[in-house]
């Protein structure tokens, strides 16, 4: 079963793809754009559709998804946690 | 072998002035929000003839005013509706859409309010929508050119299974439609910030390109000029972000994949403006789901893709609004709002390839008359896209 999906072999954050993720699970992630397997834990709960990191983050540092810059973040996350509006926000408006 | 290539043809309505539509609508048409409860009691009286009511048309001024006009004409133009019979509550501006829409060949006919009242109003229109609907009811179907099907696409409460099924999707189906010469359209121009680049570098040349990062810019002044926030919860939105959405970046990075990988963008219009020739088109416009596809109705479109991730329940009166939706939660739980579900490309069980060719079936089904979920279950969203205040 594939749990996450990313895009780009750039991309630090990846979609969860079913239902049910808790924290501790051991995910299997296709990079569609490689059409490759990756393998990492997660450590949180992190619900369909929202992101997984893939490494670890700084505040400040640039947000890559679709190996595009998507944002910025603004609180520490480590590889494997759930990121969304809590340590990331846009870079416009 | 292709799923569909030159020779492929649909059965469509051949309209008076060459354009094919895939519905054969009788509408009566409200000018103003003074005339939708005659336009509904006619609609009542005549079995068959469809009203579409809307909040606006008084004292609006300028370009809001010609683009409410725009969009009334536009809509009664399009070939997915076979006649028209306009209510306004004076004479004057009721004329000026029924100008409008007769110069496409069509039967229209228009009635002011004013110095009859609503009863005679009702009388006289009902005796006309009930000429058309049976006068409708027995044109045909024929053959017609994949070509001649307009297609136009918005996602709506996208997700994350937007950008990584639903949306490709929509990409891949284009791609295959855009050698044919198919009349295609995306739009939803605040919904590129972060990708306008990628779109800018996507166009057919240097005066397509100036002229959408001069819609792009223009439509930013508009967001930077009211906003009280960094639209956190308008934009994306509070559905957006419960699906797992983040940035305005992100969503338009996924917005984008409904654009394909090969289409080139080779022509942009302005809001309910129609199109001049085949290829895919950047329509100006507001990223709100019933007003965009309102909009692509008016510009006469006759197909409509939409993908979803949270599940956007949208329809339209005269567009068929064709679902697609690749997040299995979604589809277990909103069925019946899925036309398509591509929900197998997250699981690498089915391809892109094989997803395009989905949603193409389901397009060619649609335009041969099968009714979308949005049709089945009565969704008839017609929401006018106002630019100011009124006078």
């Amino acid at each position: 079963m594939i749990h996450f999906v990313l895009h780009d072999a750039r991309d630090t954050v990846a979609v969860v793809v079913v239902e049910g993720i808790k924290s501790g699970a051991q995910l299997t992630g296709w990079m569609m754009d490689d059409d490759r397997m990756i393998s990492l834990q997660a450590r949180q709960d992190i619900p369909i559709g929202h992101k997984i990191a893939l490494s670890d983050m700084q505040p400040g540092d640039t947000v890559v998804k679709y190996g595009i810059d998507m944002g910025k973040v603004v609180a520490p996350i480590a590889a494997g946690e759930h990121a969304h509006v809590h340590n990331i926000k846009t870079k416009r408006w | 072998m292709a799923i569909i290539n030159r020779e492929t043809t649909f059965l469509g309505y051949r309209r008076e002035n060459g354009r094919v539509g895939v519905r054969n609508h009788v509408i009566v048409l409200p000018l103003d929000d003074l005339s939708n409860a005659a336009a509904e009691a006619v609609a009542h009286n005549i079995k068959g003839a469809l009203a579409i009511p809307h909040p606006y048309g008084r004292l609006q001024f300028g370009a809001d005013l010609e683009l409410h006009f725009r969009t009334l004409i536009g809509t009664g133009c399009n070939p997915n509706v076979a006649a028209v019979v306009v209510i306004g509550i004076e004479d004057g501006w009721t004329k000026k859409v029924v100008d409008g829409i007769a110069a496409t060949g069509k039967p229209v006919c228009g009635f002011g309010i004013e110095g009859h009242g609503d009863h005679d109003t009702i009388m006289r229109a009902s005796k006309a929508a009930r000429e058309y609907v049976q006068w409708a009811s027995e044109k045909q179907r024929e053959a017609c050119g994949i070509a001649e099907l307009w297609v136009s696409t918005k996602c709506g409460e996208s997700d994350t299974t937007s950008g990584c099924g639903a949306n490709p999707t929509v990409g891949n189906a284009f791609d295959k439609l855009h050698p044919l010469g198919s009349y295609l359209c995306f739009g939803e121009t605040t919904e590129l910030t972060g990708g306008e680049q990628i779109v800018a570098a996507r166009c057919a040349s240097d005066a397509v390109r100036e002229k959408f990062m001069f819609m792009f810019n223009r439509y930013q002044e508009v967001i930077n000029r009211h906003k009280t926030s960094d639209l956190s919860d308008s934009q994306p939105t509070k559905g957006n972000i419960a699906g797992g959405l983040t940035t305005i970046e992100e969503k338009a990075l996924g917005n984008i994949q409904k654009i394909g990988k090969k289409c080139t963008v080779d022509g942009v219009i302005d809001k309910a403006e129609m199109p001049t020739h085949p290829g895919l088109w950047f329509m100006d416009s507001s990223s709100a789901a019933a007003e965009m596809v309102t909009l692509c109705a008016a510009s006469g479109y006759a197909v409509h893709f939409f993908p979803t991730g949270q599940g956007n329940v949208i329809g339209n009166p005269i567009l068929p609004v064709i679902k697609i939706c690749a997040n299995p939660r979604t589809v277990r739980l909103m069925s019946e709002h899925v036309d398509v579900d591509t929900s197998g490309l997250l699981q690498r069980e089915l391809t892109l390839d094989q997803a395009g060719d989905k949603l193409l079936e389901c397009m060619l089904r649609t335009a041969n008359g099968r009714l979308t979920a949005a049709e089945a279950l009565g969704h008839r969203e017609f929401v006018l896209t106002r630019l100011f205040e009124s006078a």
